[in-house]
């Protein structure tokens, strides 16, 4: 599934990322940790229920200005989409915010 | 940047402690992976101690705790250990048959930082939970689910599949579907303990397993992005191992209730093994010298096939206990592996099987089980 860019992703129930303190960085899950890059590190800390997947993608298309924009975007909605199907995401729906 | 790239660990530091905090327990489950020999409630480990494991397994650079017994809620200092390990770093797991609980003590354990709530269940309906756990249990389940629904925590379904229910796998779904939990697994019963004493009366048949196998493919892809679907084959039917445990002494570690620190669930049917305690020896220490977790670190005690053979750091040469179990040698390959010299030994008792026509199984009368006791 293609996430929608005006949703705004949330961490699922019983999904966190450890203490900053630990090292490796990890996202926590039932029966599952992953280990989280400094891509991956940034998505996921911006997925705070309040940034929407536009926002997101704009934010790290700044931090990865020297990257093709297309690819950030394309590299983005795939990772969320893959946490999603893992159930480590929620998308709230845009309205109601 | 490619954030794909970041995937599940695989670093030689353990993972996870599961922390069996007691054998008691109000369910009599004839599958029960504790040993046949409980530890008493007077040998348990103190608050204190399992507060301080904690502490060291965090130290040692552990993710999760997983809380199981018995069950876990027996424990009426429960929720001070959840507390102490959710402080310590851990993320913390509650695997429990939701027998001792109400609603003010579930919320008491959410506020204490509990992370996943796994709830066991024995059946679809009432009847076939009665009989595996001999005792009533699927009511208060329900009920249970009902309060989960409540809180923002994670929930498992945990489904215990053998012969007797895994032809109820479409009503479990149901009642997944029907509940919060974003996590099902199904598993098979694993021949150890007392599912071992049980077993000819638990292992399902080929074609149940055949059935059951596309019943679950459907719903993987019904339900994608709504539950992660795990299922847990019997290994007696596949063609190589499991990789027992993420391989010995790689990624697990096992406190019994009496403190005694194991690589395994049941690694104290491996004749000759000593263990260490936590109360005497701290975690990181036992888990880089222990005899018991060196045993079978490695390759060194390999024999052939595992020796040579390509898959030996995929499956770690299976599992140690079923070698022992069912050959009667802890370092010899799985049994189950098709490569095994020994593999005769499992297609005969699945052969048996094999005799009884599948349809017939369901209607079998109730078998002469062998319950689950408690502990002294």
């Amino acid at each position: 599934m293609t996430p929608d860019v005006n949703s705004k992703p949330r961490l699922a129930a019983g999904c966190r990322l450890n203490d900053p303190k630990q090292q490796p960085r990890v996202l926590l899950m039932p029966e599952k940790a992953l280990r989280l890059n400094g891509p991956s590190l940034e998505i996921v800390e911006r997925c705070d229920g309040r940034r929407t997947v536009r926002q997101i993608i704009t934010e790290l298309q700044q931090i990865y200005s020297k990257a093709e924009p297309q690819k950030v975007e394309t590299d983005i909605l795939g990772y969320l989409s893959l946490l999603h199907d893992q159930r480590a995401l929620d998308f709230v729906a845009q309205e109601g915010s | 940047m490619n954030p794909t790239t970041s995937t599940t660990l695989t670093t030689p530091t353990p993972l996870a402690l599961i922390a069996e905090l007691t054998h008691r327990c109000p369910l009599h489950c004839v599958y029960c992976s504790n040993p046949l020999e409980l530890n008493s409630r007077t040998k348990e480990l103190s608050t204190e101690d399992w507060k301080k494991a904690f502490g060291e397994a965090a130290q040692l650079g552990m993710l999760q705790a997983d809380f199981t017994g018995g069950e876990p809620l027996a424990r009426p200092d429960i929720l001070e250990l959840v507390e102490a390990a959710r402080a310590a770093g851990l993320y913390v797991n509650l695997i429990t048959s939701g027998l001792p609980l109400d609603e003010s003590r579930l919320e008491r354990l959410v506020a204490a930082g509990l992370d996943h709530f796994q709830l066991s269940f024995q059946g679809a309906r009432p009847e076939i939970a009665s009989e595996i756990s001999g005792t009533t249990t699927h009511a208060q389940k329900l009920r249970v689910l009902g309060w989960l629904a409540r809180h923002r925590i994670a929930v498992t379904l945990n489904f215990v599949i053998h012969r007797r229910n895994i032809h109820q796998i479409e009503e479990m779904l149901a009642i997944a579907e029907a509940s919060c939990a974003t996590r099902v697994e199904f598993a098979n019963v694993q021949y150890y303990g007392w599912a071992f004493a049980n077993r000819d009366n638990l292992l399902p048949t080929r074609r149940q397993i055949d059935s059951s196998l596309e019943t679950l493919k459907r719903a993987q892809q019904r339900l994608r992005g709504k539950m992660r679907i795990e299922y847990v084959v019997p290994d007696y039917y596949a063609r190589f191992p499991k990789a027992c445990m993420g391989g010995w002494g790689r990624k697990l570690m096992l406190i019994v209730p009496s403190g005694d620190v194991l690589p395994c669930h049941a690694a104290r049917i491996i004749r000759g093994l000593t263990f260490d305690n936590v109360k005497d020896r701290g975690l990181r220490e036992i888990w880089e010298n222990s005899a018991a977790f060196q045993k079978f670190r490695g390759e060194d005690w390999m024999q052939e096939p595992c020796r040579s053979c390509d898959r030996r750091e995929v499956d770690f040469g299976g599992c140690r206990c079923q070698a022992m179990l069912l050959v009667n040698d802890a370092a010899a390959t799985d049994p189950v592996c098709s490569l095994s010299p020994n593999r005769n030994k499992v297609d005969a008792i699945l052969g048996e099987l094999a005799l009884k026509p599948a349809e017939t199984i369901y209607e079998e009368s109730r078998p002469a089980w062998i319950y689950r006791i408690n502990p002294a």
